[in-house]
């Protein structure tokens, strides 16, 4: 149940202050969302470069890049997934506490980029895990990632805690866990991930 | 430096039995290089190292290439004998005729290697060899032990191209997974079929799109995906 806005700013006047449990658990959820120190390619020194002083991502409460997925609440896909690389990275994803995030930064991470007609890159890390936030660019500049971050937290501001579209770390039912690809004789197998990638209709014109 | 030919006079005279070919490069850069025959390629290499006057120490650059099997079409001249009526009369007349006959160039891989000399300040010398084909004899000796500079190269041709190098110390391969069968270099490498969505397919994307549809309307898959979505 939602807080009438003038009522709420009447009462912070007399210094009273009402919220609602979703709104806490959400401002707390946002405020402190730790990435995994993680880079894959050159999009990682874009990365770098926006947790350094001149950018400076702590200001949004994400400063504490941890090395472990185990106390990462987000992954910044920054770079080339290749094929050799994609396992590694769901499986990174896997070990990755709940709630978690995953920001496909620039054109390689979202659909493979300037690599895509290769046959060794991965068209998109969205094939496998669930990516909330994709940021084109080659590589994206750190304003960029800076409005995927705040993006990000809009995201999480707006969900409730129950009922349809609720996060994934209250869903009994959701996948708690992403299949890994094997990595096979001619590709990965499977190639993509059918559950949190489905398909898009192809417009092909006509005689198809 | 040398020109090639003085090279080559000079590694037939220091390995007996080495046989040397010169490749001619048309092109302005005039870039000749040698063949060398795998027998004796290790004691070619390590003379063209050792040899004062080549002193050729560093091994900048090999790399491979795929020769598949080129289908050539020629003109022959064929005379054979044929029975005719002339006059009423049979006879055997011998006749000429032009045919096209096709004939198959077995194609093989080549593995190539750019040397230089930091010492003596020249270079590239090109040295090239061939395997017998490109099927089950695709063995080449390995100039890993006289240039150290050469062993991950050497693992991406093994990787890309499929060429074995005898005597390499570590031959696995270097950029695609041990599991990997394929080589990606190759001119018929057959890609997988990991299909990219395009709004706007065109040319080769469309080709490819047709083509995974189909298969995918052959398997049912999108079907499925279709009724999942429907009952959602």
């Amino acid at each position: 149940m939602a807080v009438d806005e003038g009522l709420k700013i009447e009462l912070g006047k007399q210094g009273i202050f009402v919220t609602t449990i979703e709104e806490l658990y959400n401002w707390g959820r946002r405020s402190s969302i730790w990435p995994m120190q993680f880079g894959l390619a050159c999009c990682a020194i874009e990365m770098i470069a926006t947790t350094m002083a001149r950018y400076d991502l702590a200001r949004f409460g994400a400063e504490v890049f941890r090395p472990s997925p185990r106390q990462a609440d987000m992954m910044i896909i920054s770079g080339t997934v290749t094929k050799k690389m994609a396992p590694q990275v769901v499986r990174l994803y896997n070990q990755m506490a709940e709630p978690k995030y995953v920001i496909a930064m620039g054109a390689c991470a979202i659909s493979g980029g300037p690599f895509k007609q290769g046959y060794n890159v991965l068209k998109g890390i969205d094939r496998y895990i669930p990516v909330d936030v994709h940021i084109p660019g080659c590589p994206p500049r750190p304003e960029a990632l800076l409005h995927a971050f705040i993006t990000l937290q809009k995201k999480i501001d707006g969900q409730h805690l129950t009922g349809e579209g609720r996060p994934r770390h209250l869903d009994a039912n959701a996948p708690g866990e992403f299949p890994v690809p094997v990595q096979g004789e001619h590709d990965l197998e499977p190639s993509e991930n059918g559950l949190v990638w489905p398909l898009p209709a192809v417009k092909m014109g006509s005689g198809v | 430096m040398r020109s090639v030919e003085e090279i080559k006079a000079a590694i037939e005279a220091a390995v007996p039995g080495a046989r040397v070919e010169i490749q001619t490069n048309p092109s302005v850069s005039g870039q000749h290089s040698l063949r060398l025959d795998p027998s004796h390629a290790v004691q070619v290499a390590t003379f063209l190292r050792d040899d004062p006057e080549m002193a050729l120490d560093f091994l900048s650059n090999a790399t491979g290439v795929d020769w598949p099997d080129k289908e050539i079409a020629e003109k022959v001249k064929v005379t054979r004998t044929v029975t005719k009526t002339i006059d009423g009369v049979e006879q055997q007349v011998e006749e000429t005729v032009e045919e096209t006959k096709k004939r198959v160039e077995p194609g093989c891989l080549e593995a190539v290697y750019h040397l230089f000399s930091v010492a003596k300040g020249h270079g590239p010398v090109v040295i090239r060899m061939k395997t017998v084909n490109r099927t089950d004899q695709v063995e080449l000796p390995s100039l890993t032990p006289v240039w150290r500079s050469a062993e991950f190269q050497e693992r991406e041709i093994f990787d890309l191209f499929g060429i074995i190098f005898k005597g390499h110390p570590d031959l696995r391969r270097l950029l695609m997974w041990d599991e990997f069968k394929d080589h990606p270099m190759r001119r018929d490498y057959v890609e997988p079929d990991d299909f990219e969505w395009e709004p706007t397919a065109h040319d080769e994307v469309l080709k490819r799109a047709r083509e995974h549809r189909s298969r995918e309307q052959g398997s049912g898959v999108r079907d499925q995906k279709e009724e999942a979505k429907a009952e959602q």
